[in-house]
């Protein structure tokens, strides 16, 4: 399985006071899949992005990506490691170009240091605009291209959801965790971004996508995992998902819910 | 991949314009001794202040940690020099080797208030980098006993000025006929140092580094999901801004010749954080204006006040010196109001890669 699986979690539990935020969720990513992560509302979803990407350490439970544990590794190392993501709420660096923006996702991949920016030799300055250029080739790869030398708080709204797929694209990730770059989003503009994660996948990078656009999630994910309250409900292909009678009274059945809760 | 152009050549109006400021540059000091040996002091304190403020702006402006004690760097390294050059000690080191040492430690001392200061931030890192400016002017001001170090409140006197041979800095004398004074000598020096800083600080911003700096200020959480080791970087932010202004203390005991703890007070701390936000936080140009107009304008007003009352009223209803403080006040305040983001705040940086080439590279 662990040739297969990219990332594999196992019984990842976290607690906020008197919050069951997460209780023994296990699942496994297999490489160069779209993975979905579905959930009615404080269902868990970020809170295991970020127990996964080392803001939150885990109470209980371990990840192993790419082979290895990631067990109180921080955020900045888990980066390194080939996991990226973006933020439900976006969080790009609002007063610098779109093109800084992901010029910065390049820093994990790049070298100079303090000296080399000081003299500006031959290397720092290849480096320089290498990075550069990469950043360029992405924000043209999510369609943004034209806005570079724009303040990233000037963006259009789908534009900045974009953006911050540049940006962690640049990280260079061997997983991609998106929390609902739909969110905001027409019609157009999310079959905009159905396209985008299609390259991403097609060009080699697996996804981890939360998402309430069920449209979109039923469209590209090639399995689903759902959360309730913390736990894992269910998991599969979409289709299979979709059906599930547990899934459809926690997620979609409001009054379902009601007449099979005991009180 | 096609071939690049080289557009790193400088038109020529570029050369032009640099050639007109470095002329204006160097005979400043002679129109500024035209209106009295004080103005080329002034002067000179400007450009002190440029260094400290471009130290500070690395903290505050790029990395966007106010610092409150920043002061006490600048006594480092003013110490540091007024102790290995004075008679106090009876070391005698020349300046050039103090310059490094000078800024080393004040590196070193930015480390060690960076380290525990690592997880706070706005208000909460402001008190404790007040408070450790404060425990470095109190401990000058008291590291005469037991052992006499830095000779107390009284401060250490006849240090050496600044001299490359024996062609003293301090020292008025005329060279190939023109007659120099100590202060506009002092000028020349200090400017190759504060172009120097500048030029460092101009390639800091632009590099991967300052990038990293810009982007924990503006998001601490999302640069560290970027791959940015925060802390290192904030660390090294903190060491940077403190070397500069050991430097810029190093200078300022040297042009001295004299220093006390008095000098290095929470109000100095204060005028250059004053610096860097009216000039325009974050931006190098507007920075170095900042520490300009902070340092002329109420030594402007220090020598206008009283004439101007004398004009006006044909006497002098307010001490001058009382009414310099009150108008410095307000115009800091209107400034503010009307301009919040500075006098010059920093625009958006445009590259100019030409996104022509992009989709070719996109493929």
């Amino acid at each position: 399985m662990s040739q297969l699986s990219l990332l594999v979690a196992k019984d990842v539990s976290k607690r906020f006071g008197g919050v069951q935020a997460l209780a023994d969720v296990s699942f496994h990513i297999n490489h160069g899949e779209i993975y979905g992560l579905i959930g009615p509302n404080g269902a868990g979803k970020t809170s295991l992005f970020n127990v996964l990407t080392g803001i939150y350490a885990p109470d209980d439970g371990s990840f192993l990506f790419d082979g290895e544990p990631l067990d109180r590794v921080p955020p900045n190392e888990v980066a390194k490691r080939g996991i990226a993501r973006t933020f439900q709420n976006i969080r790009l660096f609002q007063n610098l170009s779109a093109l800084e923006n992901v010029m910065i996702g390049r820093h994990v991949r790049t070298r100079a240091g303090v000296f080399g920016a000081i003299f500006r030799g031959k290397a720092t300055r290849a480096e320089e605009a290498a990075i550069e250029r990469r950043a360029y080739e992405l924000l043209h790869y999510v369609g943004v291209a034209s806005r570079a030398n724009d303040l990233a708080r000037h963006l259009a709204y789908g534009d900045q959801r974009r953006l911050e797929i540049a940006r962690a694209l640049a990280t260079e990730p061997k997983l991609l965790a998106l929390d609902e770059p739909a969110a905001g989003m027409n019609a157009t503009e999310t079959q905009g971004l159905k396209r985008l994660l299609d390259d991403i996948r097609r060009d080699g990078t697996t996804i981890l996508l939360i998402e309430h656009d069920m449209k979109l999630v039923m469209s590209v994910c090639d399995r689903v995992l759902v959360l309730d309250y913390g736990r894992k409900i269910a998991e599969g292909t979409a289709a299979a998902v979709q059906n599930d009678p547990k899934v459809i009274a926690a997620y979609l059945g409001g009054e379902v819910k009601l007449e099979l809760k005991p009180t | 991949m096609s071939a690049r152009a080289p557009h790193n050549s400088i038109p020529p109006k570029v050369w032009g314009g640099v050639a007109l400021i470095a002329i204006a540059l160097a005979i400043l000091p002679f129109v500024a001794a035209f209106f009295g040996q004080a103005w080329v002091r002034i002067l000179n304190f400007s450009m002190i202040y440029i260094m400290l403020a471009l130290g500070l702006n690395i903290v505050v402006g790029f990395a966007g940690l106010l610092d409150l004690g920043y002061i006490a760097f600048y006594a480092v390294g003013a110490y540091m020099y007024a102790l290995l050059a004075s008679p106090h000690f009876d070391i005698h080191l020349p300046f050039w080797v103090i310059l490094p040492l000078g800024a080393g430690l004040a590196c070193i001392f930015g480390v060690l208030l960076g380290a525990p200061t690592l997880k706070l931030r706005g208000d909460y890192l402001a008190i404790v980098t007040l408070g450790f400016g404060e425990i470095i002017r109190i401990f000058l001001n008291n590291l005469n006993a037991p052992i006499n170090i830095t000779n107390g409140p009284q401060g250490v006197n006849l240090i050496d000025p600044f001299r490359i041979g024996s062609f003293s800095f301090a020292r008025a004398e005329v060279i190939e006929g023109i007659y120099f004074s100590g202060p506009q000598k002092y000028y020349y020096v200090l400017l190759l140092l504060t172009i120097g800083v500048i030029v460092v600080n101009l390639r800091l911003q632009n590099s991967r580094l300052g990038r990293a700096w810009e982007a924990i200020r503006e998001d601490e959480v999302a640069a560290k999901a970027m791959g940015i080791n925060t802390r290192n970087v904030k660390l090294l932010a903190f060491a940077m801004g403190a070397s500069f202004g050991g430097i810029a203390g190093a200078i300022f005991s040297a042009t001295q010749e004299f220093v006390s703890p008095e000098s290095f007070g929470l109000f100095e701390s204060v005028i250059v954080l004053c610096m860097i936000v009216l000039g325009g936080m974050g931006n190098i140009p507007g920075v170095i204006m900042g520490a300009v107009m902070l340092t002329v304008f109420p030594e402007f007003l220090r020598s206008t006040m009283g004439p101007l009352q004398n004009a006006i009223f044909g006497r002098v209803l307010l001490d001058a010196e009382t009414v310099r403080l009150l108008v410095f006040g307000i115009a800091l305040v209107a400034v503010m109001l009307y301009r919040p983001a500075g006098l010059w705040p920093s625009a958006v940086r445009k590259r100019e890669l030409e996104v022509a080439r992009a989709p070719e590279a996109a493929e």
